[in-house]
């Protein structure tokens, strides 16, 4: 356990050392979300049908737009290669390492979220039931983005690689985040939609730390 | 031919230089054998099959449709048994078999997609709705084209062939996961044409013809992939021996 919190302090630690990285995918989030304005028009009714979906769409290209940091440095300076041989488990210091990047790019973009909110008009349930449904879903993007960064590690055009690889991946996610603040506007709840996201986690933290520490050993053998 | 040969061992045929004279041999025999079921089905298709009630003469495109968004599927299930067979006993030719097939899938993935545009104008009066299967095709080619990507981006042979097995992988888990999220989502599709739990919703000729039409799409994947894995063989083992020897007698017959 000592070796999950070191990574994951050493990240934080790293993360906050950089921090206008940071802010620049934050920036990126509500930038993307406040361009959709001018393209769809800014009538208020419209807006609210659209603006969960977009904030969602925005989050999903904001996280993409850091994946790619999650173990290139890493693996630049040789580090990888060490955590990779050593004692303790690899699949409990990627984990660590993907708290960290949830923790530094999915935790600000939560906050920011009600904020962007507002100028989709959103009511204050809609908020919540958006906020929450960020906060269940981001995990998600981070576990299987993890294992699209591993395989595209050091690859030339890594960036956009990296983007057709796991942006298919994301749409179910997309489908029941945005999905559950529009069943909650309809009257039906967002439960079973924050129930879906919820095994999506379950499901994403069981099964993608092992691919991506196969990608991983792949990347660096 | 010496005896320890004459027995059939299936390991003796996961070595690439033992495989490729047994493709040479196969992939003519599975593109005759397209040919033949091809001429069949659409023969069948085109003046067999009867005109539909409801939909008229539209409706034969089913015969390209159907077969080819099965095989599309289909090709992306082999290729994820290839990849875990690959991974698991680290068999080159596994990983150059999922390589070999995923063009294939992906045509067969634009084909459903593009002929389901044709089919959906006249009978949706749209090229293209957000429909369930509809939506899940297009991931799915999605998939098929990063599969590639990332295969055609690493230049290390080893790193490419496990990087794509491990892809092809975890695109598999997802697809599944991807078509029921898809369908609560938004569902206009009709539905599935063919069902082995219940009794079939079409004429037995229509169903007849679809059927070769399907299996002539098998024997014409099973074709090209042998053609393009003797390919793949020969780039990948180009330093061998056998390798050069066979190139100078290609080069020689032409």
């Amino acid at each position: 356990m000592s070796a999950f919190s070191a990574i994951l302090r050493r990240d934080m630690l790293l993360a906050w050392r950089s921090r206008a990285d940071l802010l620049i995918s934050l920036a990126f989030f509500v930038i993307v979300g406040c361009l959709f304005p001018f393209g769809v028009g800014a009538e208020p009714n419209q807006l609210r049908a659209i603006g969960p979906g977009v904030l969602w769409v925005a989050a999903l290209l904001s996280c993409l737009l850091s994946l790619h940091r999650l173990f290139a440095q890493d693996h630049q300076d040789g580090t990888l290669e060490q955590m990779l041989l050593s004692p303790d488990p690899t699949v409990l210091w990627i984990l660590a390492k993907v708290l960290a990047h949830w923790l530094t790019t999915a935790v600000p973009l939560l906050l920011i979220t009600p904020l962007m909110a507002l100028l989709f008009d959103l009511d204050g349930g809609a908020i919540r039931v958006l906020t929450a449904s960020l906060a269940i879903g981001t995990p998600i993007l981070s576990l299987i983005g993890a294992v699209g960064a591993a395989l595209t590690l050091g690859l030339r055009g890594g960036g956009a690689l990296l983007a057709l690889l796991i942006l298919p991946l994301f749409v179910p996610v997309l489908i029941f985040g945005a999905g559950s603040v529009d069943a909650y506007l309809a009257g039906t709840g967002a439960s079973a939609h924050m129930l879906l996201l919820g095994g999506g986690v379950l499901g994403a933290l069981a099964l993608s730390p092992i691919a991506c520490a196969a990608a991983l050993r792949i990347s660096t053998e | 031919m010496s005896t320890s040969e004459s027995r059939f061992n299936l390991y003796h045929y996961a070595a690439p230089q033992a495989f490729y004279p047994v493709a040479g041999k196969l992939a003519p025999v599975f593109a005759v054998i397209a040919l033949v079921l091809t001429t069949v089905g659409l023969w069948i298709s085109f003046f067999k099959a009867p005109t539909d009630a409801v939909q008229g003469e539209v409706y034969r495109i089913i015969f390209i449709h159907v077969p080819a968004a099965w095989m599309s599927m289909f090709v992306f299930l082999v290729m994820a048994f290839w990849s875990a067979i690959g991974l698991a006993m680290n068999t080159r030719l596994s990983a150059l078999m999922a390589q070999a097939l995923a063009p294939t899938g992906a045509m067969f993935c634009f084909v459903a997609l593009w002929t389901g545009a044709l089919w959906g104008r006249p009978t949706w009066g749209a090229y293209w709705v957000w429909d369930a299967r509809l939506t899940s095709q297009l991931l799915l080619l999605f998939l098929y084209l990063g599969y590639m990507a990332l295969v055609a981006a690493i230049d290390d042979p080893r790193r490419r062939d496990k990087a794509g097995a491990i892809l092809c992988l975890v695109g598999a888990v997802n697809v599944p996961i991807i078509y029921f999220s898809v369908k609560w989502w938004n569902t206009l599709h009709q539905g599935a044409s063919v069902s082995l739990t219940k009794a079939p919703s079409m004429a037995t000729i229509m169903l007849s013809g679809m059927l070769v039409m399907a299996f002539a799409a098998w024997a014409y994947t099973i074709a090209v992939a042998l053609y393009r894995v003797r390919v793949l063989i020969l780039e990948r083992e180009r330093h061998a021996d056998w390798v050069r020897g066979e190139l100078a007698r290609l080069g020689e017959a032409n």
